[in-house]
């Protein structure tokens, strides 16, 4: 700790140096926090989604719907807490382009089965006593500004009504950063009576509460093997696998945003690097000195190494803050990325990779202010 | 004339030593090369994307969905819908027949080879024989046309390549369904290519949609021919539809993915850019420090400063022009071409696409490497401008 002065004194040799060096690897860590947010808006829905739940869908695909009639197959299962189902609406909002997350379900056991979507005891009665009632995230009802009461009306183009759907909002969800808020959920009972006959008694999918995590393979092989060989075959995999299965679809999002922050720390690594190797380099006669009046080779190592890590610690960490700032403005996109956050864990990793860059920019010219023989280095002009 | 001899001699000095400083020069070439390579690479994405939606020739082809809906797969017209549309004037006929294709859209379950234990929706599309004259761009490129009638299939090129088990002879089986594939298109490289064709009668009763179809596609006559057509059909009270360019639908399928990707590449090489301008200032601030005394000596000899500036910039640009061309040589061979798939949400269907590194793509790439070596070299520049002659001399 007395060497603080040392240190600080030697970072700022050069003063224009230093600062752009901090500032570039301020860029890079502002980028890294960014660009891991990115990775995290189409992917985060994972790691929420719960490994007691289970998704039951159509085995042909998504699309096509189940008879709500295996619901109670499903219920009296062995294993089972709550067996619900929900189906997607495609609720457009003002424009037939706009197409809001619009979800029928049935309300208790929904809101039994998520608890991570936080609501009211007040909503939630209210949206048990109103057929029409919707429960609309926090988000997206800040996005239109809708109160509790407002009557809203949507169009879809997959259900014909018989009259045109209205709903009103009786309640809001909450929930923590890595929930998607922008959702829209209403009462499947009002999407039954209120479609045309065809359609009657057919849901998107099910939703399953199981009582222990560890039987999610066993029930869902049990599920599947109940409905093969029906009208209408199942496939079921944990909730977590069917949100998973969706990011894959959209592509390796992972290794693009990996590739790119990598790029990022190793262009802007190289700038420490650089200014590393030419602060030492200029300070041979100095290190020599000190190693004249008894510092020891292991204190010139720490002297160093202290130099480069105060760089890119300060500057790293300024960059993450930075980041973290910038992420919580929300979605710069409008909604099509509903879960913007930076994930805590790429945080640490965050911290973690800035402690590695110091050591590695610093270490090659460390190790060789260590080595330097006196008689070389005051010989040296 | 003076000036310019002297700049230019200057100038050629402080190029000819770029060698002698490789090592921080390396520093501003890798910060601008990496720049350009993530914002080519990350905007040859959405070009590649687009293009496969709506690139090319525009077809003279119109299609025809329910009114509201805005993709096939939430369209729905009936059997009467579609004979009406038929008989709708501006479409072309042959052998007395019109050109019009009454199509079922929907999704099959398979898996990517990119990453096999999870199901990606490819799209089904139920065709008439009459598809096949509709749309003059196809033609069968392994294997042969499907038999009408049977569970026969064929597979679009990109279908084949992207996803699992759509070789000609094997079998797709989807739920109790089992689609035997006979044979592999190709359409110009537009979306058919990721699609799976059958016949719509087979898939109607697969997808429980009796007598119902998605989408009617039409050739036109004319390209005119597009606004009688439309008149007639959404004049008459029996239909309730709209009528779209067939290119103009794909293009708008494509905005909000290519909007959000082009929304991070900007972003992202924005941000880079600004770094890769620091790195580039300390480069040649580097550059300029160890030619204090070479700097100043020419100036105490007479050389205008004017020269000197437009050295230190001169050396700047060539550098930020190095880095611009390695980094778009790298996207260029690294990305171009590269064969790969997405989900487009709009449409909740994949899209199989290549990377595409557009000539626009390479030269705004440069510009951008230009222009970050210039703005990079600016700072040092003025400062070697005003260096006083005495203390720079003095100093060692």
């Amino acid at each position: 700790m007395k060497f603080l002065p040392l240190i600080w004194m030697n970072v700022w040799r050069r003063k224009i140096r230093t600062a752009f060096t901090l500032l570039c690897v301020f860029i890079a860590f502002l980028l890294f926090g960014i660009v891991m947010t990115i990775k995290g808006a189409f992917t985060l829905g994972v790691e929420i989604a719960g490994l007691d739940r289970l998704v039951l869908i159509n085995k042909v695909t998504l699309i096509l719907p189940l008879p709500i009639s295996y619901r109670a197959r499903i219920q009296q299962t062995p294993g089972v807490e709550v067996a619900t189902h929900q189906t997607w609406f495609n609720g457009a909002y003002q424009e037939t382009t706009n197409v809001l997350t619009t979800i029928a379900v049935e309300p208790e056991p929904f809101l039994a089965i998520y608890p991570e979507f936080v609501v009211s005891k007040e909503h939630a009665d209210a949206w048990l006593a109103d057929r029409q009632g919707a429960l609309v995230g926090k988000d997206l009802a800040a996005r239109y500004n809708w109160k509790i009461g407002d009557r809203i009306p949507l169009i879809s183009p997959i259900w014909a009504p018989k009259s045109p759907w209205e709903f009103n909002i009786v309640g809001f969800y909450d929930g923590g950063s890595s929930v998607d808020k922008t959702q829209f959920f209403f009462r499947y009972d009002y999407l039954n009576e209120n479609r045309s006959e065809g359609a009657r008694d057919l849901v998107g999918w099910y939703v399953v509460k199981i009582a222990d995590p560890s039987k999610a393979v066993d029930l869902g092989q049990t599920f599947d093997a109940m409905f093969a060989n029906s009208g209408s075959e199942t496939k079921t995999t944990t909730e977590k696998g069917f949100i998973e299965g969706f990011a894959k679809q959209i592509g390796d999002i992972g290794a693009i945003t990996t590739a790119i922050a990598s790029t990022v720390l190793f262009m802007f690594g190289m700038v420490a690097a650089s200014t590393m190797v030419q602060s030492v380099r200029e300070r041979t006669n100095e290190l020599a000195v000190l190693k004249t009046l008894g510092f020891t080779d292991a204190t010139i190592l720490t002297l160093v190494l202290s130099e480069s890590l105060f760089i890119t610690v300060v500057a790293g960490g300024l960059g993450l803050a930075a980041a973290w700032l910038i992420v919580l403005r929300g979605d710069p996109t409008g909604g099509l990325l509903p879960i913007f956050v930076l994930p805590p864990a790429d945080i640490v990793l965050g911290v973690v990779l800035m402690v590695l860059m110091g050591v590695v920019t610093g270490l090659s010219p460390a190790m060789g202010a260590m080595r330097l023989k006196i008689t070389d280095a005051l010989r040296r002009n | 004339m003076v000036w310019l001899r002297q700049t230019i001699a200057v100038m050629l000095v402080s190029l000819k030593t770029i060698p002698a400083r490789l090592g921080s020069s390396a520093v501003a070439i890798i910060g601008i090369a990496g720049v350009v390579v993530v914002f080519v690479s990350v905007l040859s994405i959405s070009a590649g994307f687009q293009n496969a939606m709506g690139g090319g020739v525009e077809p003279p082809r119109a299609i025809i969905l329910r009114a509201g809906s805005d993709t096939e797969m939430t369209s729905g017209l009936s059997g009467d819908d579609a004979r009406l549309i038929k008989e709708a004037p501006g479409i072309r006929h042959e052998g007395g027949n019109p050109l019009a294709s009454a199509e079922l859209y929907a999704i099959v379950e398979i898996p990517k080879k990119s990453a096999p234990d999870s199901g990606a929706n490819v799209p089904l599309r139920g065709i008439e024989p009459v598809a096949m004259s509709v749309r003059e761009n196809f033609s069968i490129i392994e294997g042969r046309m499907l038999q009408f009638g049977t569970n026969e299939v064929i597979v679009g090129k990109a279908a084949n390549s992207q996803y699992v088990g759509l070789n000609v002879g094997e079998t797709l089986v989807s739920g109790q369904n089992r689609w035997k594939i006979v044979g592999i298109f190709e359409a110009d490289g537009g979306v058919a290519e990721t699609e799976v064709w059958c016949d719509v009668h087979l898939m109607q009763g697969a997808y429980m949609r009796v007598n119902s179809f998605s989408v009617m596609v039409v050739r036109l006559d004319s390209m005119d021919s597009f606004q009688p057509l439309t008149a007639s059909l959404t004049k008459n009270p029996q239909l309730n539809v709209d009528v779209r360019r067939e290119h103009e639908y794909y293009r708008s399928r494509s905005e909000a993915m290519t909007r959000l990707i082009n929304t991070l590449g900007f972003g992202i090489a924005f941000l880079m850019g600004i770094g890769a301008v620091f790195g580039a200032v300390l480069t040649m601030y580097t550059a300029v420090a160890t030619r204090t005394r070479e700097i100043a000596t020419l100036r105490a000899l007479g050389f205008n400063t004017a020269s000197v500036l437009v050295s230190v910039l001169a050396e700047s640009l060539v550098l930020g022009a190095i880095g611009g061309i390695i980094g778009a040589t790298a996207a260029y061979f690294g990305f171009n071409g590269y064969q790969t798939s997405t989900m487009n949400f709009q449409t909740f269907s994949q899209v199989a696409f290549a990377f595409r590194v557009t000539p626009g793509l390479l030269a705004t790439g440069l510009i951008y490497a230009l222009a970050m070596g210039l703005i990079g070299g600016l700072l040092p520049a003025i400062r070697a401008a005003r260096l006083p002659i005495s203390s720079a001399l003095r100093e060692l």
